[in-house]
């Protein structure tokens, strides 16, 4: 097999680790700013469902999560799932956890908001929604960025994990081809677009970055 | 009856007794400055004034609509729809400007009309130029607050607060976090809004402006009303504290 195969099968195992990375981004962002306002709640049994929550999810290896989400219903409930649910427990199981990341993201951002934005908002006569999308959130987006961008790449580099529940991303079609083909370039292949990839990301993220410097 | 009016406001925090029972009065466009130490409770008084904290007991009422009541001894707010409506009536400028850093100085100053009191744009964009023009900063409609100077930056914190119509405005030492030469220009500002009939109650150090611009001093000490009056009854008062007080200025 020549280098050019190997690209291309490895090209359609990076496309499903752009979806679980596209996916994951999509809904765990803002699952995540839900949890960050539950953990900030008020009601005591709101905040400590969430601290919980976000305990596990930072305590326990995602590899576990990942496993449990796939295997669970079947040990736990006895429920028989179908071949195509290993991508769905993947991005469950990825939104979950980078939820948990994000929401304690959002809530330092949020918590080193100057007291006096929150004040002049309610004396303009913002209601609390308002506030926190007009007012608080823009700046907070601001200022989160190189954590969300921290998060992001470890992101791309996760993916992999989810051939532990041989989902066919890039990782588990690398090591399928390594082993078939006793090489490893399959490897060096992968690590490439792993590179190319995380690259592409980091620069987007520098971009926005850039974008939001008009004030300070 | 009185535009605003506070009734033997009690506030304490962590057990110490800020406020001791403060009765204050302002009618419609008349200016009252309060003057005082640091600590006094002055900023407390208009934190109180305008919801910023909850009062312990007494009454707030403007307009005769009342923000807070007693009710068998205890301090009642009025419901929330209530309390909208009442906020619409006051402003309060911040010792640091409190500007959002985010938005232009033309969005700081329309957005809460817009989205708030859901005017219409181009109106409410003439009332901001106009605002601006009043303030001397008509070229820095674009800027962002860190392109701004401290006394920019107050001037334009005022017409934000101007631009919702208030029929009082309150100013927590508006000149405090601001370099003495700076100090001048955001004054000379608050004194052109008395034309405006807008009834102003102003927090300050500034002696000589309290006692030119004001129709009414308070000086308090201690969390009580220890001086009231006309500006020259207060400032000759033969009253030791207040005599030790102006003496520092």
């Amino acid at each position: 097999m020549n280098l050019s195969k190997i690209f291309i099968q490895l090209a359609s195992g990076m496309g499903v680790s752009i979806y679980i990375f596209i996916i994951t981004l999509l809904f765990s962002l803002p699952l995540g700013l839900l949890v960050a306002f539950a953990r900030m709640s008020k009601n005591v049994i709101i905040s400590g469902i969430a601290k919980i929550y976000i305990s596990i999810m930072r305590g326990t290896p995602l590899m576990l999560q990942l496993m449990f989400v796939y295997f669970g219903p079947y040990y736990i409930f006895g429920i028989k799932v179908s071949n195509g649910y290993r991508l769905i427990a993947a991005l469950i199981g990825f939104v979950v956890n980078y939820a948990a990341y994000f929401a304690e993201i959002y809530r330092s951002g949020i918590q080193s908001m100057p007291k006096g934005q929150f004040e002049a908002a309610k004396i303009l006569g913002y209601s609390k929604f308002q506030t926190y999308k007009v007012i608080i959130i823009p700046q907070v987006i601001k200022q989160i960025i190189p954590s969300v961008a921290n998060e992001v790449i470890t992101l791309v580099k996760d993916t992999s994990l989810a051939f532990t529940i041989s989902v066919a991303e890039m990782f588990s079609t690398a090591k399928a081809l390594a082993s078939s083909q006793t090489s490893m370039v399959p490897f060096l292949a992968a690590a490439l677009f792993y590179y190319i990839f995380n690259f592409i990301v980091a620069e987007l993220m520098n971009l926005l970055e850039k974008k939001l410097n008009y004030y300070k | 009856m009185a535009l605003f009016e506070m009734k033997n406001i009690r506030k304490s925090f962590d057990g110490l007794d800020v406020l001791k029972g403060i009765s204050v009065k302002v009618d419609k466009g008349e200016i009252l400055s309060i003057i005082g130490r640091s600590g006094s409770g002055k900023s407390t008084l208009l934190r109180c004034a305008t919801g910023l904290e909850k009062v312990d007991s007494g009454e707030i009422c403007y307009d005769g609509r009342a923000m807070v009541k007693m009710n068998n001894g205890k301090a009642e707010y009025a419901p929330k729809d209530e309390i909208k409506k009442i906020a619409s009536c006051y402003g309060l400028v911040f010792q640091n400007f409190n500007l959002f850093p985010h938005m232009s100085v033309l969005q700081n100053i329309m957005d809460a009309p817009v989205r708030v009191q859901k005017r219409h744009k181009d109106e409410v964009k003439m009332q901001a130029m106009e605002l601006l023009r009043k303030m001397g900063l008509e070229d820095r409609a674009d800027a962002y607050p860190y392109q701004l100077s401290g006394g920019q930056a107050q001037r334009i914190a005022i017409a934000r607060a101007l631009a919702l119509n208030p029929e009082i405005l309150f100013f927590d030492e508006p000149t405090s976090a601001l370099d003495p030469e700076l100090t001048g220009e955001v004054l000379k500002v608050i004194k052109s809004l008395a034309d405006l009939h807008i009834a102003m109650v102003i927090v300050t150090h500034e002696m000589s402006f309290a006692h030119d611009i004001s129709d009414k001093v308070i000086f308090m000490e201690n969390g009580v009303i220890a001086e009231e009056g006309t500006p020259d009854e207060v400032f000759s008062s033969e009253n030791e504290r207040m005599k030790t007080f102006l003496g520092r200025y």
